[in-house]
């Protein structure tokens, strides 16, 4: 393989137009035929007929571009990371995390306090575990870490506050047990987005 | 509509028994509301167009689709701080304003909007009234309201004069250079149908084209009425030729230091001129009303359709600049204008 296909740089799927740019008229005469020319040449009309017809686009065949925010919202990432939540084992329904602390270690803004015990069945059962939202810098290094796949990152970017520190309890971020069946796992971090096969494309600097 | 008109007129019956003044009366009460309202009406309507033309929703929150949107620009203009900038002309920054929306209902009053009716017995005080479609039948209808759409450009220029701030000036400069420049194309452009109907009234001009669609003067006169929209277009500073307050310009031109309800006179005084151009626009060249059956529905879509032309031009096209502009009324529309009057005069003689 020679390196003459990564020397082509005109690999983009885009059609180039030249722009046809005429001499500026010289002549009284020329500046005169100019004028009429571009007069009778009906352009403006080109341009009505444009608006016209993005118009029709938009109230007849759904292009419009509005979202009306607050109300709708446009799909994320699956790579997107928001806020935490914690998830739960499909099965019995008992969360997850069995309070490794590896999350809590490798947090490099220290935002993850988590405290463990062992239960009356001598297993770990996380008694207090919060996230500092106000120093959380949602590198995702938890999720990435975590072996049982039990802190993961949610869609939920909407995260005002009234307080510039705001914690998140455990409770909180857990999934709720009524809606189990709704959970949706993490695709982590190397997931693509579902349209991922149209964005595609070559680009210009493919060598 | 002549239900709210009691407490002014009731007066005003005793004073005057001749019958057709308290009709006037009316119908220039009944003109002030419906056209302040569509004034207001047509703000809401450019902005869902343009908006549409750019494929957003425009105004969707206040009531159903944004339609109560006009509700809330109203209390935000009458209850805004009414500024007056230090350095200003007080007086004529204040009256200015005024000059432009009473120039602009004042026009409305020799031009024909919404058909003439009887009020009918039953109602007190009122009953038997006739209530004449036009306010003053001048039989120099033409002429009055070009005359007072012209006087109503004293109302930027002097603004822009009065209120000590650059744009201002240079607002009211360009004020002056678009007034010299399309008032001759206006008066030109229209003195061809003037010729053929031989007549300024604008029942005249009605009646003229009242054999149908093959009778419009817009076939006999095609030239004249694309010179007159393009000097309609600069007449109420819409988009083609709006340097006046162009804000990629000149901030906001002659309306920079105006706040509140002063600056939203102005643009009532806009929206009540782009009407009046739309009327007149609909009455000389395409046909008008006619008293018969669905005629008056006809030249509301008239008006309706030149409405939204401004609308859409304003969505489509470029300004020009006011050199642009100058060089285009001056050494192309007007000796356009001057040859279809040529023309016209020599095609009747003969």
């Amino acid at each position: 393989m020679g390196l003459e296909q990564f020397k082509n740089r005109n690999v983009g799927q885009q059609n180039y137009v030249m722009l046809d740019l005429e001499h500026t008229p010289q002549t009284g005469m020329g500046k005169f035929r100019q004028v009429v020319r571009r007069t009778f040449k009906a352009e403006l009309f080109v341009g009505l007929w444009v608006t016209m017809r993005e118009m029709i686009n938009a109230l007849f065949r759904g292009q419009m571009h509005t979202v009306k925010y607050p109300l709708e919202k446009l799909p994320i990432s699956p790579r997107y990371r928001a806020i935490h939540e914690m998830l739960r084992l499909l099965e019995s329904g008992h969360y997850r995390c069995i309070g490794c602390g590896l999350c809590e270690k490798i947090c490099i803004s220290n935002c993850i306090t988590m405290d463990t015990r062992y239960d009356e069945n001598q297993r770990k059962e996380v008694s207090e575990y919060t996230i500092n939202f106000g120093r959380c810098i949602f590198c995702g290094y938890c999720a990435e870490v975590c072996p049982e796949l039990a802190i993961v990152h949610g869609p939920r970017y909407e995260t005002a506050s009234e307080q510039r520190a705001s914690f998140s309890l455990f409770e909180d971020m857990l999934t709720p047990i009524d809606k189990l069946n709704l959970q949706q796992e993490y695709d982590g971090f190397g997931a693509v987005t579902p349209n991922a096969d149209e964005n595609i494309k070559k680009t210009p600097l493919a060598y | 509509m002549e239900v709210v008109t009691y407490t002014n007129v009731e007066t005003f019956v005793q004073h005057l028994p001749e019958v057709t003044a308290v009709g006037v009366w009316i119908k220039a009460l009944i003109i002030l509301a419906v056209i302040s309202a569509i004034a207001g009406f047509g703000t809401f309507i450019e902005r869902k167009v343009l908006a549409f033309m750019q494929r957003r929703l425009g105004p969707m929150h206040v009531g159903p689709y944004g339609l109560l949107q006009l509700i809330a620009d109203g209390i935000k203009l009458f209850t805004k701080e009414d500024i007056v900038p230090q350095n200003a002309n007080r007086l004529i920054f204040m009256v200015a304003p005024i000059i432009t929306a009473a120039t602009a209902f004042i026009a409305l009053a020799a031009v024909p909007v919404f058909p003439d009716f009887t009020i009918p017995q039953w109602v007190p005080v009122l009953g038997g009234t006739f209530v004449p479609s036009i306010a003053a039948d001048l039989n120099i209808g033409i002429l009055f309201v070009l005359g007072m759409m012209a006087a109503g450009l004293y109302g930027p220029l002097l603004a822009g004069m009065a209120q000590a701030n650059k744009w201002g000036i240079i607002g009211a400069a360009r004020t002056a250079v678009q007034f010299l420049s399309y008032e001759v194309v206006t008066g030109l452009s229209i003195l061809a149908p003037i010729m053929l109907v031989g007549s300024l009234s604008f029942v005249d001009f009605n009646n003229y084209q009242q054999g149908g669609i093959a009778d419009w003067i817009i076939w006999k006169q095609p030239v004249a009425f694309i010179l007159f929209l393009i000097a309609g277009f600069a007449e109420t500073n819409r988009t083609p030729f709006d340097l006046l307050e162009h804000e990629a310009e000149v901030v906001s031109g002659y309306a920079t230091e105006y706040s509140g309800m002063r600056w939203g006179m102005f643009f009532i005084g806009e929206y009540a001129n782009m009407i009046t151009i739309s009327i007149i626009a609909a009455v000389v060249f395409l046909g008008g009303y006619s008293e018969e059956g669905i005629g008056w529905l006809t030249i509301i879509l008239k008006v309706g359709f030149f409405f939204f032309l401004m609308l859409w031009i304003r969505a489509a096209w470029p300004h020009v600049r006011p050199d642009q502009l100058m060089w285009l009324c001056w050494k192309v529309l007007m000796p356009i204008a001057v040859i279809n009057v040529v023309v016209t005069g020599i095609v009747m003689m003969v």
